[in-house]
């Protein structure tokens, strides 16, 4: 059995599957104050008279470190920053102490200036005298060449704790984004260190002992022991883990649309091939953009509960949500209201409900079922509209090759899946507006539990053989070492694929289940003068994202 | 993050499968490192900074600039026309006020091509600045330009198309032709003769620095736009001037090229030649990207930058101010050298130009005779003998955006009356209607 357990910001969902079953679910409302304890609180009434030691292992999808950034209950860090030549980098200063030193790599990693260590011991006690612990270094083209970072790592790791190496954490070219999620690894260290800590010897006292997987923005999760290392991992994972639970529910390999309708707000995501689609570099959170890998996900201001009014004789619908709906007492009309009158929702009051629509039909000089009609239907356009523009963006994503640009593939989704409150009342006009079939799991209300549960540790990493140089790199393991010069993509394929395995056993992943896939792959000769001096050979390898299991059973509405 | 001062449109298409021949300076390779700076600085989270798909030209774009032999579908690969396609969609960018600025950093290159193509000279087929400039030009009608040119190399391709518009001012910088390919761009290479004094060629002698080029910026090419007034300026961004450059012999930098691009101020900046691709090309274009989009580009240098061992001789700064004299001088006096140059026409109705082009790229030479009509109301009908030494022997007549409507009928007479038998191709390019026909 798998447990599966999403901390959101109202309310902790859990489930228990077995072989591909929902055995259990439980719910209780979150206390932010006691983020521990409303976990701990869900899991216990979900595993209780159960056998627990049939339990596999748990995977947690939680809030903790999204919540210390937003809420900023972060430590202090002092960065290390090396920009070289480049931007103007002042922008870059996201820690309480910033350095910016003056070595520098260039763009095949070969070393231009060398580190002053001075400059490093300079730094060491400025951090000192501002009682700074966390530090991370980062230098620019890192992933090309870390010995940068691991240097100044070394002269640090004794008395500051942690010193996140920004190669460590993706294999992306983005400096910027590079030291942003740096920071923010070493600013959420402490607080979600603690979190992890307090709920392994929670564990430890109820004598559970099974493996513990955090989930990832990416739909994927890695062991608690990793997340520990690399926390920015597990920032925003919410969204990720209702979306694996939308896939769950309902498994494909066609392109998709996933609604998540709420009260507030509705998410769109989509999948291509059945496969979660991606935010191109990472996901942003505040006014940091990160090279944190996550599922592509957007939020409208539209929801069930949000505001309805008339504006020079046009319906409006949100962004704002003003309360509940006026069939709950509520002080706007609202698209629930209307779904209320149309039949299609059923809650609270409809007569309260019917005279919230009929003075927005007063305005359009309509009846009140003809305004809920129009509501109704403005509310499908609205999504309908928001998802044809993300579409065209994404598909106009830029390509860099001839074949991409002819022949690349284009998103064109053939179903959409709708999750979330009004989503059965919805279903109906969406249908009609998307021309496409329209899925309402029916289980939904924990697709966010199911998705965690059901997730699988992902991993990726990013290959680049330079022969003429004679150097290979992988950033995320910090491999830096000689090769030959008759290294070959084929080599480079196998290597890649060797080291993604490793790295996953090391991430949590059981060797024999790890699923491996090249992504991106190219080799250019590399000429100097007429001649050929080398190949520069780039792969990128990822654990095949996915589900460990299908859902059985009826699970459709 | 950060903030750009004006909106820029980046068409960045380095055509990562595409390559003359696989040593060829024009190969996958070129924009490598290029991409690994602009992905590595973040240049993409930059708000007001907006990557945009290349298009593809259409046959139809091509043929209103040039005459490609037998057609374009045999001559122009998809590349050519992503690579033109991307400076359309650059200009699209800005005439749709999407940006304020637009920069296309697109392969391959196109300032040598001519109006007539048997081939690939100078790395280049189709000319996509002007595949772009006549494409904005028939969607948002008529505007007046200015193209500066910053390769290395003169755009003897950019001159010969609009060799007789006088809407169309060509600046090129360059080494002297004396010295490099494709040994043309001389002061007196000076415009047809409706359009006498808008072709100006800035022959600048080896080993010019960031002095020298700044100082013909300042001193002629601004005081010059300042004259002419253009609805647009477009940079013919070559970057082979610089000093790490393995094809040419000037010194130019990183700083060099964001500085001018600064001063310059044009509305939209197209990649042309510059094949130093590890040590130039990734801080050239960073520079370039900068400068346009309003930031500070002063921390851009290169590895090696040293401006002491670049430093221009006194001797090249002396001779570099004495030509930005002369051709300002000759800019302020074209009228009397356009006057002086219809005298020796002798009464004869037309001034011709008789040219051997060679096809460096490919080993083609063609001979060929231009004839410019000399018309009081309008650029005047001309047309083009012209024979490869493959044996093509072709007539082409080019009716010109301005035409008057004689000219407009007597180019279709010409086209209609000229004997099939004696050429392989005979070609019609009405720019006042938009048409094109070839038999």
């Amino acid at each position: 059995m798998i447990v599966g357990l999403d901390m959101g910001g109202t309310h902790v969902d859990a489930c228990l599957i077995d072989r591909g079953n929902i055995v259990e679910q439980a719910k209780t409302p979150t206390d932010r104050s006691d983020l521990f304890g409303s976990i701990w609180e869900t899991l216990n009434s979900l595993l209780s008279g159960k056998d627990i030691s049939s339990i596999e292992h748990i995977n947690l999808s939680t809030t903790v470190s999204t919540n210390a950034i937003v809420e900023e209950k972060t430590a202090p860090v002092g960065m290390i920053i090396e920009s070289g030549p480049g931007m103007e980098h002042s922008f870059l200063s996201c820690g309480q102490e910033n350095i910016f030193i003056s070595g520098y790599i260039d763009h095949r990693g070969r070393e231009i200036k060398a580190i002053i260590p001075e400059e490093i011991g300079e730094s060491v006690s400025r951090f000192r005298r501002k009682d700074i612990k966390a530090c991370a270094v980062v230098t620019k083209f890192s992933i090309r060449n870390p010995m940068h970072e691991i240097k100044i790592r070394d002269m640090l790791k004794d008395e500051f704790y942690p010193v996140t190496m920004g190669h460590a954490l993706s294999g992306k070219l983005n400096f910027p984004r590079r030291v942003f999620t740096s920071y923010l690894n070493s600013a959420i260290y402490q607080v979600f260190g603690e979190f992890c800590e307090s709920f392994k010897q929670a564990l430890e006292k109820e004598k559970i002992s099974v493996p513990v997987n955090v989930l990832k923005a990416d739909g994927g999760t890695i062991s608690m022991n990793a997340a520990q290392q690399y926390p920015v991992f597990t920032i925003l994972s919410g969204p990720a883990a209702s979306l694996m639970g939308a896939c769950a529910f309902d498994p494909g390999d066609k392109d998709a649309v996933f609604l998540d309708i709420g009260g507030t707000t509705t998410d769109i995501s989509f999948a291509a091939d059945g496969i979660p689609l991606f935010e191109p570099y990472g996901i942003s959170i505040g006014h940091f953009k990160t090279l944190v890998r996550a599922i592509y996900s957007v939020s409208i201001g539209l929801g069930g509960d949000s505001a309805v009014s008339v504006e020079k004789g046009e319906i409006k619908i949100g962004p704002r949500r003003e309360g509940f709906p006026m069939a709950l007492g509520g002080p706007m009309p609202t698209p629930s209201d209307a779904m209320i009158v149309l039949g299609l929702l059923n809650f609270g009051q409809k007569d309260r409900a019917i005279s919230a629509v009929k003075n927005i039909g007063e305005q359009l000089g309509v009846d009140a079922k003809t305004a809920a009609q129009a509501i109704y239907e403005k509310m499908g356009e609205i999504i309908k509209q928001k998802v044809d523009n993300l579409l065209a963006d994404i598909n106009s994503r830029p390509v860099y090759t001839v074949k991409e640009l002819l022949y690349g593939k284009r998103l064109k989704p053939e179903y959409v899946s709708i999750i979330g409150g009004p989503a059965r009342a919805m279903a109906p006009v969406l249908e009609r507006k998307f021309n496409l079939p329209c899925r309402v799991p029916e289980n939904y209300e924990v697709a966010n539990a199911v998705g965690a549960a059901l997730a699988k540790i992902t991993a990726e990493i990013t290959l680049l053989a330079d022969t003429a140089a004679g150097v290979l790199s992988v950033p995320e393991i910090g491999m830096y070492e000689r090769i030959d010069r008759n290294f070959t993509l084929d080599m480079a394929r196998q290597k890649a694929l060797e080291l993604l395995k490793q790295r996953a056993s090391i991430l949590g992943a059981e060797g024999s289940k790890i699923e491996s896939e090249i992504t991106e792959e190219s080799s250019f000769n590399m000429v100097r003068g007429f001649y050929t001096s080398g190949k520069n050979i780039r792969i990128r390898a990822q654990v095949k994202p996915g589900l460990q299991y299908e859902l059985r059973g009826g699970n459709y509405a | 993050m950060l903030k750009a001062k004006n909106r820029l449109g980046l068409v960045f298409f380095p055509a990562f499968d595409w390559a003359i021949s696989p040593t060829h300076p024009e190969r996958e390779e070129r924009l490598l490192y290029t991409q690994d700076q602009v992905f590595e600085e973040g240049i993409a989270d930059v708000e007001g900074i907006k990557f945009i798909n290349p298009g593809l030209a259409t046959e139809k774009d091509v043929q209103r600039v040039h005459f490609c032999v037998p057609d374009v579908t045999s001559r122009v690969t998809e590349s050519h026309l992503i690579s033109a396609g991307g400076a359309i969609k650059a200009a699209e960018a800005l005439m749709e006020k999407e940006v304020d600025k637009a920069f296309a950093i697109v392969r391959p290159p196109g300032h040598h091509a001519q109006r007539v193509v048997f081939g690939d000279r100078g790395f280049c087929i189709i000319n996509i600045e002007a595949v772009m400039l006549e494409n904005i030009r028939q969607r948002y009608g008529h505007r007046r330009i200015s193209i500066v040119d910053t390769d290395c190399h003169h755009g003897d391709g950019t001159q010969d198309i609009y060799w007789n518009d006088r809407d169309t001012l060509y600046i090129s910088f360059h080494q002297d032709g004396r010295t490099l390919y494709p040994g043309t761009g001389f002061i007196d290479e000076f415009g047809g003769p409706a359009a006498m004094g808008y072709n100006i060629n800035i022959p600048l002698p080896p080993e010019t620095g960031e002095e020298g080029f700044l100082y013909v910026l300042d001193n002629l090419v601004m005081p010059i736009l300042e004259e002419y007034k253009p609805d647009i300026i477009i940079n013919s961004a070559g970057q082979d001037n610089h000093y790490t450059d393995p094809i040419t012999n000037m010194n130019f930098t990183a700083q060099g090229y964001a500085k001018l691009n600064h001063r310059l101020n044009p509305d939209i900046a197209v990649l042309e030649g510059g094949y130093s691709i590890e040590g130039a090309l990734p801080y050239v274009n960073l520079g370039i990207i900068l400068a346009m989009a309003g930031l500070d580009y002063s921390h851009v240098k290169e590895p090696d930058y040293d401006p002491g061992k670049l430093k221009q001789s006194p001797r090249t700064t002396e001779y570099i101010k004495k030509l930005c004299e002369t051709i300002y001088q000759r800019w302020r006096k074209k009228e009397d050298i356009a006057r002086e140059a219809l005298k020796t026409l002798n009464g004869r109705g037309y001034m011709a130009r008789i040219r051997n082009i060679y096809y460096d790229t490919d080993g083609i030479m063609e001979e060929q005779t231009q004839k410019f009509k000399i018309c009081p109301r309008c650029s005047g009908l001309n047309t083009i003998h012209s024979r490869s030494d493959r044996g093509y022997e072709i007539f082409a007549v080019s009716i010109p955006r301005d035409a008057c409507p004689d000219c407009i009928d007597e180019g279709y007479k010409a086209y209609k009356e000229t004997p099939k038998g004696k050429y392989f191709r005979i070609y019609l390019q009405d720019r006042v209607n938009d048409a094109y026909m070839s038999q």
